[in-house]
């Protein structure tokens, strides 16, 4: 399965990434490196990678504040980078 | 009316939002005012609270002088930076069942007598209004004008206001004693004509006597989820469990935060000044939250902690002179409520000190009520 390309809609914009990635990784392939915002607007990507910093929060498939490190992409995902937004 | 001669020196123990809002009023009334804190600006309860501006109906004496502060804080905040970040999201006192809902209008009525506006909602407004909370809930009661504060911002704001009025505020002042027209603090004696003890729940470690007691609470803070919370919200049953002395309690208070977080509370026991983690009665807490609220459940909270809240047995604040020691005033037992009636406490205060009279009778909130009663006996 490793290895085959799959789709995602990142911010409304569709981007084929490798299947097998987390989706921390696959965004970093697809150079986007600003996952969220801190409470004063900074940028904020991953920094453990494994599930204890917290900065690589994003929203799957509209569950917001999801640890991008810790999730594996699927196809048709949708994620959402940024300031959380209002359900 | 004795208006302080010029020079005439006030002390505050305590930079808590009380002692701040005290320093406020007598440097505004011509005291020259000093402050001190034992550490540094609202590090004791003031910054473990939920910040809230709430008027509260448990006695008419309660709901005199928390009308009272609410209107006070609604003059201020002009006056208040961003860092107090008030926010007028109003209160939604929530109905479960036909009992709660028949109470709602009694409520609303006396929140009435007391120039609060209040309006009853049904559950379809509710549901439009919170989203989030559970679908069966039958109406509830809207207090507009109520208020959330960062609680350690609009302290900072208020000791700002007692500076630009003359006042000296000191960190790290350990004051070990208060004597007649003055306290002492290491080795100093420092004089003042008055001093406030506004040292919360410390306050009988200075003024022994004080009928104040560590009352100790959880609170939860999730992630950010911007709109997922838009109002203050209570449980209809909130005063029972505030107003009971029990041992443990729990009852749902919610709050959105301006950074879109959601503080979640609330819990009550006494068992000194222990601060670890009840984790049952968290877990109570956090159950109760979620059953009224499901929208909660699945977000993740990212800090829990504890703090205490200066409880007095008859559940009304401190406020006026404690003639056991000449020149000393109090300003504290606030219990849960300190932070809305902080404003409201120093301008009672400040009235008394200058022989004025209150806006609200303050005879109620006198502290010698402990001596002529020999103990305060639970109210009601």
């Amino acid at each position: 399965m490793k290895g085959r390309r799959i789709d995602i809609i990142v911010n409304g914009k569709p981007m084929s990434v490798l299947s097998g990635a987390t989706v921390a990784a696959a965004l970093l392939n697809e150079a986007v490196y600003r996952f969220r915002e801190s409470v004063v607007g900074e940028s904020r990507g991953p920094v453990c990678g494994m599930g204890i910093c917290y900065e690589c929060r994003v929203t799957i498939n509209d569950v917001p504040q999801q640890r991008a490190c810790l999730s594996v992409v699927e196809h048709g995902m949708r994620i959402e980078t940024g300031a959380p937004v209002a359900k | 009316m004795t208006a302080p001669a010029s020079g005439s020196d006030a002390i505050v123990v305590g930079a808590g939002i009380v002692g701040a809002a005290c320093a406020a009023a007598l440097s505004r009334d011509g005291w020259r005012v000093t402050v001190l804190d034992r550490t540094f600006a609202a590090s004791g309860t003031t910054s473990v609270g939920m910040g809230h501006i709430v008027v509260m109906d448990d006695s008419p004496e309660q709901l005199a002088l928390t009308a009272y502060s609410a209107r006070l804080w609604r003059d201020l905040r002009p006056r208040l930076g961003k860092r107090s970040e008030y926010d007028a999201c109003g209160t939604l006192w929530i109905a479960e069942n036909a009992e709660q809902l028949a109470a709602l209008d009694a409520k609303r009525a006396t929140y009435a007598s007391g120039g609060v506006r209040a309006e009853v909602i049904d559950a379809a407004a509710l549901r439009e209004a919170e989203p989030g909370l559970r679908l069966d809930l039958l109406g509830a009661l809207l207090v507009p004008d109520d208020a959330v504060i960062y609680p350690p911002g609009a302290t900072l704001d208020l000791l700002d206001l007692a500076r630009e009025r003359g006042a000296i505020v000191r960190d790290g002042a350990d004051v070990r004693d208060i004597v007649d027209h003055g306290v002492v603090v290491g080795t100093e004696r420092l004089g003042a004509d008055v001093v406030i003890n506004a040292a919360g729940a410390a306050a009988p470690a200075l003024t022994p006597g004080l009928p104040i007691v560590p009352r100790k609470g959880h609170l939860a803070i999730t992630d950010r989820y911007p709109q997922l919370c838009r109002h203050q919200i209570v449980e209809l049953g909130y005063l029972t469990s505030a107003h009971a002395m029990t041992s443990e309690s729990v009852a749902f208070n919610v709050q959105p935060r301006s950074t879109g977080q959601v503080l979640i509370g609330s819990s009550r026991e006494l068992v000194g000044w222990d601060a670890s983690l009840n984790r049952a009665l968290l877990q109570q807490m956090l159950k109760r939250a979620a059953d009224l609220m499901p929208a909660l459940r699945d977000t993740s909270i990212t800090r829990v902690w504890t703090g205490f809240r200066p409880a007095t047995p008859d559940k009304l604040p401190l406020i006026g002179a404690w003639e056991q020691t000449a020149g000393l005033w109090v300003a504290g037992g606030h219990e849960g409520l300190g932070i809305t009636l902080s404003l409201a406490t120093a301008e009672l205060l400040a009235d008394q000190i200058a022989g004025r009279e209150s806006v609200v009778d303050p005879a109620p909130f006198s502290p010698m009520r402990v001596l002529s009663q020999g103990r305060v006996e639970a109210h009601r």
